[in-house]
């Protein structure tokens, strides 16, 4: 056995979440300190797992296996056989992107949200582990599980609170994702027929194997499982429940989402790599000119979406498209350079939509009831003050002075970082891929687009959000403003904080991020990881 | 065999389209449904079609011709609880969604009302 109980921390970030969620079912939903505790507990341990995975991966813990790919065999099944989770670089990422965003969004949510509606911290752990999962696992079948498990959570937390626009949302929103997902049994059985096999490594070892003759059914199957994610990334044309949705659901569940679209943005990233890099014959990298066209168009609706929409949540909503088409473009368009730059871009949007998601609420709170009906700040939330508040007014906790100063610091932070403006990390990305763009000789006028793009959205994103900001924060209101809570605050300053670290960070982050740009890259070392992993009792 | 297998398919995927895209929760509801069955039919072609061939082997015999790929039936297993989860949860919705704007139709209003 290798590495000692360090090898078996895979299993942790599915294993955790998954235990406590179905023990706090066992209890009574009045117990609701009890739950509290147990799911933030639940969600630090997550953060503290995920960033032990993070150093790990990077051969700086248990060094005995260095700093490639490791496979987790469940069951102690060989490799093809059975299930295996794989933990690199990449998924290392993702999973703490996830936990920290889990965790500061659960924060928040002690602050009322959490009272609405029932079962909300099951709910909420069991998205985690979908999620979890979803970075982790090396099958493409237990993906569709664990996209299963994440999507079922997601279903009930935007109904948390009920009201009918959230209904109406969920209706669309189950419906789609119910069709999306036999898209995806249909891909996955494609390729199945095909390769005879379901494990990602397997699958990309007989890749190069397969007869001409079949080639274009296999390029079928992965176009249609890819259709799958994309839809969950929110890719134009396939994208207008998403904002909707996402404003539809409450703040801290709206936060959390949008660590979704990222997964089906991880899974693309891995499936093209993995499956289509540059060996793998001629199939290789089939549908890359597919993805540029749909992310360029996702850029650009995403930026007439913020320039048109007229309340906060439906910026948000629409930044996270601009942020997938750019991601996707990205993929689309390949090189090392790139890759780096994108995951960067990828940790620093997550986090600052975040933020947005989270601040929008207080700072809407503030706004006139004038200002209201006119349109510019759409009471979204409308039916979460009835009995959220007034049940228990004085359990909001230590509320802090200066609610203005505060909201509207953190509201221009946010700012800065979705516009992509210096000095923040928001900037330091767009200028890593605008860099990676130039970086050939030649520049090719895909390039051009897309630094036009990147720009013209970033400029968009900063026109709508200093409309909304000056008259929702600057205008002077006759009442007091609303009171604020430690609460609600401390998430919103740890995401922010985070950002800022990053900034702060930004130079060894990036030889982190370049590092798994390689691994990205290095498709041998994870299929062999995964193909010799050893078995427990078993000399490796 | 196979004919029979492909056009069950096809109708059901055809029917299942058609009632998507209707207007009423209900023909929605269906056609997932029937959609779902489509896909399930479709999975378990994945593993080649065989006639009388047991998916589990024994102890005595170990000649893998003679018997089916499990796999694919064990996917559909699978995906058939998962589809018939999210389509009684989308029911509730449905339930849910009527109750609370007045109409059936899939985005809560109706024109002709």
């Amino acid at each position: 056995m290798t590495g000692g109980w360090l090898h078996h921390l895979i299993i942790a970030p599915i294993a955790l979440p998954l235990v406590v969620s179905a023990l706090m079912l066992g209890f009574d939903e009045r117990r609701r300190t009890l739950k509290r505790i147990l799911s933030l507990g639940t969600t630090v341990a997550l953060v503290a797992i995920a960033a032990l995975l993070f150093v790990q991966a990077d051969g700086r813990l248990g060094s005995d296996a260095g700093d490639g790919p490791r496979a987790y065999l469940l069951g102690n099944w060989p490799a093809p056989f059975g299930i295996v989770l794989v933990a690199d670089r990449v998924s290392a990422l993702m999973l703490l992107l996830a936990s920290v965003l889990g965790f500061t969004a659960l924060f928040y949510a002690q602050a009322r949200w959490d009272r609405s509606g029932p079962r909300f911290h099951v709910l909420f752990l069991l998205l985690l582990t979908g999620v979890n999962g979803a970075f982790l696992t090396g099958d493409i079948f237990n993906l569709f599980v664990f996209f299963e498990v994440l999507l079922a959570a997601s279903y009930g937390l935007l109904l948390h609170g009920a009201g009918a626009e959230r209904t109406k949302a969920s209706l669309h929103y189950v419906t789609i994702n119910i069709a999306t997902s036999l898209l995806f049994l249909v891909g996955v059985a494609m390729i199945y027929a095909i390769t005879g096999t379901l494990n990602m490594a397997d699958i990309a070892t007989r890749i190069p194997l397969v007869p001409d003759s079949d080639l274009m059914l296999l390029e079928a199957g992965a176009a249609i499982l890819g259709i799958a994610f994309l839809v969950k990334s929110g890719i134009w044309p396939l994208s207008f429940w998403l904002p909707r949705t996402y404003a539809a659901a409450a703040p801290p569940v709206a936060a959390v989402f949008a660590i979704m679209t990222k997964v089906g943005i991880y899974i693309i990233l891995r499936l093209s790599s993995l499956l289509f890099g540059d060996s793998a014959s001629g199939a290789a990298g089939f549908a890359d000119d597919w993805l540029i066209g749909a992310g360029f168009a996702t850029m650009l609706f995403g930026t007439l979406g913020i320039l048109s929409v007229r309340t906060l949540s439906g910026v948000a909503g629409h930044y996270v498209l601009v942020s997938s088409g750019t991601l996707l473009a990205a993929i689309g368009m390949g090189g090392e350079a790139l890759m780096a730059a994108l995951l960067f871009y990828m940790v620093s949007s997550t986090l600052a939509v975040g933020a947005l998601y989270l601040i929008i609420e207080p700072v809407e709170r503030n706004a006139d009831e004038e200002d209201m009906i006119a349109g510019i700040a759409e009471p979204v939330f409308d039916d979460e003050y009835t009995g959220a508040v007034e049940e228990e007014e004085n359990e909001i906790g230590v509320v802090i002075p200066g609610t203005i100063a505060i909201l509207g610091g953190g509201f221009i932070f946010c700012t800065l970082l979705l516009a992509g403006l210096p000095p923040l990390s928001g900037f330091i990305a767009k200028f890593a891929i605008i860099d990676a763009l130039f970086g050939g000789d030649a520049i090719s006028p895909t390039a051009w687009v897309m630094i036009g793009l990147i720009i013209l959205s970033g400029l968009a994103t900063m026109i709508s959000l200093t409309r909304a900001g000056i008259d929702l924060l600057w205008t002077p209101a006759d009442d007091a403003p609303a009171r604020l809570s430690v609460v609600e605050v401390a998430p919103i300053g740890i995401l922010l904080a985070a950002c800022l670290a990053l900034m702060v960070g930004a130079g060894p982050l990036f030889r982190y991020m370049e590092a798994t740009a390689e691994t990205l890259a290095n498709r041998v070392a994870y299929i062999e990881a995964v193909r010799f992993a050893p078995r427990a009792g078993e000399a490796p | 065999m196979e004919a029979v297998l492909a056009l069950a398919i096809g109708i059901l995927t055809a029917s299942g389209l058609w009632l998507l895209f209707r207007p009423r929760t209900y023909q929605v509801v269906l056609g997932l449904a029937l959609l779902s069955y489509a896909v399930n039919l479709f999975i378990l072609s994945a593993g080649r079609l065989r006639m009388d061939a047991p998916p589990i082997v024994g102890d005595d015999a170990v000649d893998p011709a003679l018997y089916v790929d499990p796999v694919p039936q064990a996917l559909v297993l699978t995906a058939i609880v998962i589809s018939f989860a999210t389509t009684a949860l989308l029911l509730v919705v449905l339930i849910a969604a009527r109750g609370l704007t007045g109409t059936d139709h899939v985005d809560g209003e109706d024109d002709e009302a």
